[in-house]
């Protein structure tokens, strides 16, 4: 990134001194009424925002970073409402500005892009009609020509090509990078002094984000907006603001210029999300040159108070000394010129996975990277038997797949087992937690009833979790406990090959942190072979031996981890690599 | 890079004290209280409403009636009748007056009940038995056997239920009996509840945890029975208690246009369209066993409003 300070020439002469910022958060309150009383989702916040700066709100899910932003434009869902603080927009109290007032200052003064580019458009209008509705709603333009002219204006300015053929479409027709463009063009419309940004990449692909925060940042550079944005990713809110609120349990536990927070983070929890987020423990291998380095680098400061669990640095390096003995392990799995072709009613045939081949060795782990619809579950899925193959050959232990039917599937599925990405999914609700892990070892018939209990304690025992949660419920864990039970119940029957389909997608970077650890603790124990299906390129930096980079069903690039960070050789792995936040932040290791 | 060079003073590097930020575990493990999951909550629910309560007080009331009919009245419902007594008013020992027969009004009642119920009760056996089984089927295995079954449905739905079962009735009008009136019923009202469970059990089947059984090599069928049915039940049972009701309904309906139970059969319905000529001159004949129904209706109504918001996480969180 440049050098370029924004709006520099506007305050250069007073120096600070006497100038009003944009926004002024004092003291913010934020309660929900609940059963048990007022709970306080946002507690004593202070946030201060400069015209033309941007400022990033960084925590986890229920750290009130939403809440926060909601309350700024007064759109706090359910029974959520401001007890207590003051909002100063330009000086005008928001939290005293009665409805009417608020609708003004919503789209004209406060732009807002929300999370879920998906659901945030509604799918039975056009793009052009939604667009035109904000335009009219702000007063921007009357008249049916001028406000249509503006609409095309917007979309142009959103990125769009061709915007007046655009406008006639549907958003179905747009991807979800086009309709978060939308989204932003439409909080853009009316010219807004400060734009609320609620994790507006987050549902995107990595590549996509990239391009649409670069967009977002050149865009607001233009118009001299104020930009404030939401994001749970570290990496990404230090690479894309200069200041930094970063909010745990409705505090803000630590705020100030990004760069020097991230460099030197205080607060014990802010030094846990450093150690914690993939993306800046990725940078930092890359920075250190070799996974030992960068865990000898950090060991005094930072890890220290974080605690080795949740330091991926320090899981990489548990990896690292484990992998040595397992390097010339024969393959567990072999893959052969892998192809599926679904049948799509009226539009013919698409090919899902083209032609993919790998070999995965005993002990080791491979992480199967790519995008949305790359096709890398739709592999994983075929390996685990859930989805026939249209031709190719995969061989497990020696079997070929294909040829395995009836007791001898059965028994072949005891030795490879998957752990899915939704939390709250892959559990029976109307199952208890016991009989969730038992019922691989019920299915198989293996032992008697007093010692399936005893393999579920100790299996409960294995991933962390404590016995007295045997007769319990999904409902009542959190999702990193669900994904723990999910892994229990994976390795019940002690298999060889765990496949793991974006399990630790969903999980909040500390939560996500620990499972990695888990991961890596549980693979050196049980000699487990890990197929590591991801998005996310920094994870894989952390868990995986061996990368293969999938594109459009086919495997674009194959090598060893390293080989792939350090010299990748195709062009869409270096764009992968390069949409990883935190590029050009120095890290203060 | 951002820089540094836009920070303005109010903006330095502020942390937070430790002592009023104390970190929590990570993602430490909750286990206090009773164990809960959806019936556990919904019992939970239900058991704090005073409406699940009242009705299910009515609806106990009405079984011991329809069960021991003896313990309500001494009165014999249909040798005492005496014509002297046609459509007369209260008198001693006959508190609510006397049918154009001369009968007992609350004896009739009283001894109808086992009549409704029993009708009520077989036929929501029967729909919830064909409902559950053709539901399910079609939306599990889908593909054929779902075009098969939804079709065969798809028919039934068409008819509505009452005018089939008046055609099956009129025609079989020699065999009239609580159990074939209730088949005539059950046969043409189970496709709505098949379509409910068809609905359910299509969003459960894609749930992950399927997939896990199914990678476990737990065979299609057990995992129909284990997996996918009790999460897809829910609202079948919702319907199921308001199809009670609906099938007392009808039974009365058919009686009361001569093509239910024989008229010496004695049931609500019967009552009720023996007394609709005598209306203005003896509204009692027709007033009282019309309660009854009413109130049995009411009651299995209720219950099914309370089953239904206990079971649905998102309306039992508005009230």
């Amino acid at each position: 990134m440049t050098e370029t300070v924004h709006g520099t020439d506007v305050f250069q002469d007073n120096d600070g001194r006497g100038e009003r910022p944009i926004l002024e958060i004092k003291d913010l309150q934020v309660g929900f009424n609940t059963q048990e009383g007022l709970l306080k989702a946002v507690d004593g916040v202070n946030i201060t925002l400069y015209r033309g700066q941007s400022l990033a709100i960084v925590g986890e899910s229920g750290s009130g970073k939403s809440t926060t932003a909601h309350a700024i434009i007064n759109l706090l869902p359910g029974t959520g409402h401001i007890s207590g603080g003051q909002i100063l927009l330009d000086g005008e109290d928001l939290t005293k500005a009665s409805k009417k007032e608020m609708e003004a200052i919503r789209g004209r003064k406060i732009g807002f892009v929300p999370q879920d580019p998906m659901s945030n458009l509604n799918p039975v209008w056009s793009i052009g009609f939604q667009v035109e509705e904000a335009i009219k709603a702000n007063g921007i333009a009357t008249g049916r020509r001028e406000v249509k002219k503006r609409a095309i204006e917007v979309l142009k300015q959103a990125g769009l090509q061709d915007a007046d053929r655009r406008l006639k479409q549907f958003p179905h027709q747009f991807s979800g990078g086009m309709r978060q463009r939308v989204l932003i063009g439409m909080g853009l419309a009316a010219d807004p002094q400060l734009l609320i940004a609620d994790e507006p990449t987050s549902a995107l692909d990595v590549t996509v984000q990239r391009v649409i925060l670069d967009h977002l940042e050149s865009l607001t550079r233009e118009l001299g907006t104020t930009l404030l944005f939401i994001t749970h990713d570290l990496g990404l809110a230090a690479e894309r603001a200069e200041q930094l609120v970063v909010m745990y349990k409705g505090k803000v536990v630590e705020s100030g210029p990004s760069v020097e927070i991230l460099q030197n983070p205080q607060h014990p929890y802010t030094q846990r999300l450093v150690a914690a987020a993939p993306s800046l423990a990725s940078r930092r291998i890359q920075a250190t040159g070799s996974v030992q380095a960068a865990e000898a680098a950090i060991s005094e400061d930072a890890s220290a108070v974080a605690g080795e669990e949740i330091d991926l640095v320090a899981t990489a390096e548990a990896r690292a000394e484990m992998l040595e003995t397992a390097a010339s392990a024969p393959p567990a799995i072999i893959v052969e010129h892998l192809t599926k072709v679904f049948k799509i009613r009226g539009s013919g045939e698409f090919t899902a996975v083209d032609d993919v081949s790998f070999e995965i060795a005993k002990g080791t782990t491979t992480a199967l990277v790519g995008e949305s619809g790359s096709g890398k579950s739709t592999v994983a899925k075929m390996l685990l038997k859930l989805e026939e193959a249209t031709s190719g050959k995969i061989v497990v232990g020696g079997k070929d797949l294909a040829s395995t039917t009836g007791q001898e599937l059965f028994k072949l599925r005891s030795r490879m087992q998957p752990v899915f990405q939704d939390p709250y999914g892959s559990l029976n609700p109307l199952r208890n937690i016991g009989n969730t892990i038992a019922e691989p070892l019920f299915t198989h018939k293996v032992g008697t009833k007093a010692s399936r209990r005893e393999r579920v304690y100790e299996l409960l025992d294995q991933v962390s979790l404590p016995k007295s949660l045997v007769g319990r419920y999904p409902n009542e864990l959190s999702g990193g406990q669900r994904q723990r039970i999910a892994i229990a119940r994976a390795l019940a029957l002690k298999p060889e090959i765990v496949v793991l389909d974006e399990a630790v997608s969903a999980l909040d970077v500390l939560v996500q942190a620990q499972i990695l650890r888990l991961l890596a603790d549980l693979q050196a124990e049980l000699q487990l072979t890990y197929l590591f299906i991801t998005h996310d390129l920094a994870v894989v930096r952390v868990i995986a031996d061996n990368v293969c980079v999938m594109q459009k069903g086919r495997i674009v690039e194959a090598a060893a981890t390293n080989e792939v960070f350090d010299d990748p050789k195709e062009q869409y792995t270096r764009d992968l690599l390069a949409a990883i936040p935190g590029a050009s932040i120095e890290l203060g290791a | 890079m951002p820089s540094n060079a836009n920070t303005r003073p109010d903006q330095q590097h502020f942390v937070a004290p430790l002592e009023e930020t104390p970190l929590v575990a990570i993602d430490s493990v909750k286990a206090e209280g009773k164990p809960s999951n959806l019936w556990r909550d919904a019992w939970a629910d239900v058991r704090k409403r005073p409406m699940f309560w009242i009705s299910a007080a009515m609806i106990l009331l009405v079984v011991i009636v329809a069960l021991f009919p003896s313990w309500f009245t001494q009165v014999a419902p249909n040798n005492d009748c005496q014509l002297a007594n046609s459509n007369g008013g209260p008198a001693d020992g006959h508190p609510l007056g006397f049918t154009k027969q001369g009968c007992d009004i609350y004896s009739r009642i009283i001894h109808g009940t086992s009549t409704s119920l029993s009708v009520g009760l077989i036929v929501t056996f029967l729909v919830a038995f064909l409902g559950i089984v053709f539901g399910a089927l079609a939306g599990f295995y889908g593909g054929f056997i779902d075009s098969l079954l939804s079709r065969l449905g798809d028919i039934f739905f068409s008819i509505p239920y009452i005018l089939a079962a008046v055609v099956v009735m009129s025609v079989l009008s020699k065999y009239a009996n609580v159990w074939v009136i209730s088949l005539a019923i059950g046969i043409f009202a189970w496709p709505s509840t098949a379509r409910v469970l068809r609905a359910e059990v299509l969003r459960v089947k894609n749930a992950d945890f399927v997939m896990a059984a199914t990678a476990l090599g737990v065979s299609r069928f057990r995992i129909l029975l284990r997996h996918v049915l009790p999460n897809s039940i829910a609202p079948v049972i919702v319907i199921t208690t308001i199809s009670l009701a609906s099938a007392i309904v009808a039974e009365a309906t058919l009686s009361f246009l001569g093509v239910g139970l024989p008229s010496n059969t004695m049931s609500w319905g019967n009552d009720i369209s023996a007394a609709q000529m005598d209306l203005r001159t003896a509204p009692q004949t027709l007033i009282y066993p019309s309660i009854a129904l009413s109130v049995t209706v009411l009651s299995f109504i209720m219950l099914g409003e309370v089953v239904r918001d206990a079971l649905d996480p998102k309306a039992r969180a508005q009230r």
